[in-house]
């Protein structure tokens, strides 16, 4: 039978693949100042998160645990490589950014300062074709919101 | 005496002839429809009867001194007899009608729960219950001061008798509400002895029957249980309609649970006495289309037979054992001896919603996550489980079709 693709390749671009099975920031940082979890109790995906801050407030490092499916461990993992060295508004900015892109697929911050770190979360945008998949993409950034304003849950219900 | 001389065959190419839906496509694939298990698919003829109701026979019903309410209250009433007629009630009395399977459940939690259990009683449920038959009994618990006993079950996903024997040993047991059959592994539970077991030491019982009444007949009487609940959408007919059985001696020592229009008897300033059962637990105007769809939908099921419809969904489900137990990497979730046509299982190295996301760009609709089962998943080590569920329009080379996706979903996450 054939394979599948290029059926999935929308949702399943191999830089998802590859991120959700070979996260880079998939670790418990030994030293941190802020965690929080993100929570979707519907679906059983859970993430908890740790954030360093570096001496001028930037977000020097994140890392997660994650338990879930291969979007929302891939979403995490690109969400930490893309806030890293930012400052925490640029974090909510592309928050903001990213739910516009995972609901609709469009990307209207693309033409901003922030074009190029949206470039790389490009890949989770065939997510908004699925809509039971969106809160899957964006639960690991609640869960960032909710360190960053330092409450410890979060959910993308 | 009536001998049913039907072949206990289905005529599958016939019966999909029947659900217009089925000829739809999906991501440009036909659809393969394998989520019957949380709501199924309507025949023409269910559809037809809630339109012409609308354009033909409608008004309020109960109340009407007119024509139209007059022709409708006989349908809609029509429905309690082909209800008491499905089950064998004894009398048609016996039958309540609520909203779904949950509002059923959760009427008895409040009428049969406080107004006839007392403090200090013990209702049992099992460790593999519906959300809908566990969050009402621990609301009760927490309002009403009953103890809430859980009935294991084996790794085969059976339930442990002799641990349910147990929590009846000390007498205190005044309910016993279970599922008939588990909407995540698709075990019967054994009903007979489970009435049996619940009367000697002194308890009622309820059961779940949501997904059971759909595949499998049931015979109040002959089952001799004091509840049945079940649901109309899962059995071919409309959503929002739904059936609570009680025996009659039981309804009657329960107070109302929702108070309104059509429950009453007579109405003053200072107090209201009660309808007799059932309407005393029929609060307001019903859900008179979906009754009248409910009718069609029984009478489908009926024309077809129980027989016919249960070896059909055996055949189903042996086959899909042995299909999906041929996809490497693949777990099936549940080993009941006595099971029916819903298959919960495990992909390696994939999870639960990737699969069924994956399954949907080909097509095929299976449900993913905990199936409103959650302590069940915790009880088999799992966050959530895909499953495959049947109805009576569900084909073999259905179960191929998925069968086959599974093994490109493995070799995709491979």
């Amino acid at each position: 039978m054939a394979s599948l693709e290029p059926d999935v390749r929308d949702l399943y671009q191999d830089i998802v693949l590859d991120h959700s099975r070979h996260p880079r920031h998939g670790r418990r940082l030994a030293a941190f100042d802020a965690t929080a979890a993100g929570d979707n109790p519907m679906c059983g995906d859970r993430v908890q998160l740790w954030v360093k801050y570096a001496a001028d407030e930037t977000i020097a490092d994140v890392g997660f645990e994650a338990r879930g499916c291969a979007i929302s461990i891939a979403s995490a993992d690109l969400m930490a490589e893309t806030v890293q060295g930012r400052s925490r508004h640029d974090a909510r900015a592309l928050f903001d950014a990213f739910r516009v892109l995972a609901r609709s697929g469009e990307c209207p911050q693309c033409d901003t300062s922030l074009a190029e770190p949206m470039e790389r979360l490009a890949p989770l945008s065939g997510v908004h074709d699925y809509p039971s998949r969106v809160k899957c993409a964006t639960l690991p950034w609640h869960a960032l919101q909710a360190a960053l304003d330092g409450t410890k849950e979060a959910t993308s219900e | 005496m009536n001998v049913d001389i039907r072949p206990a065959t289905v005529d599958v190419a016939r019966i999909r002839e029947d659900f217009p839906i089925l000829r739809q496509t999906v991501r440009g694939k036909p659809l393969v429809f394998l989520d019957s298990a949380a709501s199924a698919q309507k025949p023409r003829v269910v559809i037809d009867a809630m339109r012409d109701a609308m354009e033909t026979q409608y008004a309020n019903i109960h109340r009407g001194l007119h024509w139209m309410s007059e022709r409708t209250t006989e349908a809609y009433e029509g429905t309690r007899d082909a209800v008491a007629s499905l089950m064998n009630a004894a009398d048609r009395s016996e039958i309540v009608f609520t909203r779904n399977s949950t509002e059923a459940i959760n009427l008895l939690a409040h009428s049969y729960g406080r107004g006839v259990m007392r403090p200090g009683q013990a209702v049992v449920v099992s460790a593999m219950e519906h959300h809908s038959n566990l969050v009402p009994w621990q609301m009760l618990r927490d309002a009403h001061g009953i103890e809430l006993r859980i009935a294991s079950v084996t790794d085969a996903g059976e339930l442990d008798m002799a641990a349910f024997e147990a929590l009846l040993a000390d007498g205190k047991v005044g309910l016993v509400a279970i599922t008939h059959m588990s909407n995540v592994l698709g075990t019967y539970t054994p009903a007979e002895r489970i009435v049996q077991l619940a009367h000697a030491y002194g308890a009622k019982v309820m059961f779940d029957g949501s997904q059971a009444i759909v595949h499998r007949r049931v015979d109040v009487q002959a089952l001799d249980c004091d509840f049945y609940a079940w649901t109309g959408h899962k059995l071919y007919g409309p959503t929002g309609i739904g059936v609570l059985y009680g025996k009659r001696a039981l309804l009657d020592r329960m107070p109302p649970f929702l108070g309104g229009g059509d429950m009453i008897s007579s109405v003053t300033y200072e107090r209201s006495t009660w309808a007799e059962v059932p309407h005393k637990f029929e609060a307001g105007t019903p859900a008179i289309l979906e009754g009248i769809g409910l009718k069609a939908a029984i009478e489908y099921v009926q024309a077809i037979g129980y027989d016919a419809i249960a070896a059909h969904e055996a055949s189903l489900t042996d086959h899909a054992l042995t299909r999906l137990s041929g996809v490497k990497g693949l777990t099936i979730i549940g080993r009941a001896q006595d099971r029916g046509g819903v298959v919960s299982f495990t992909l390696e190295g994939a999870h639960p919603h990737d699969v069924a996301t994956l399954l949907d760009r080909q097509g095929i609709a299976v449900r993913a996550g905990h199936h409103c089962a959650e302590p069940l998943m915790g009880r088999f080590g799992l966050e959530g489980t895909a499953r495959a569920s049947f109805g009576i329009y569900t084909t073999h080379g259905e179960i191929d079709v998925l069968a086959d996706n599974l093994e490109r979903v493995r070799e995709f996450f491979a």
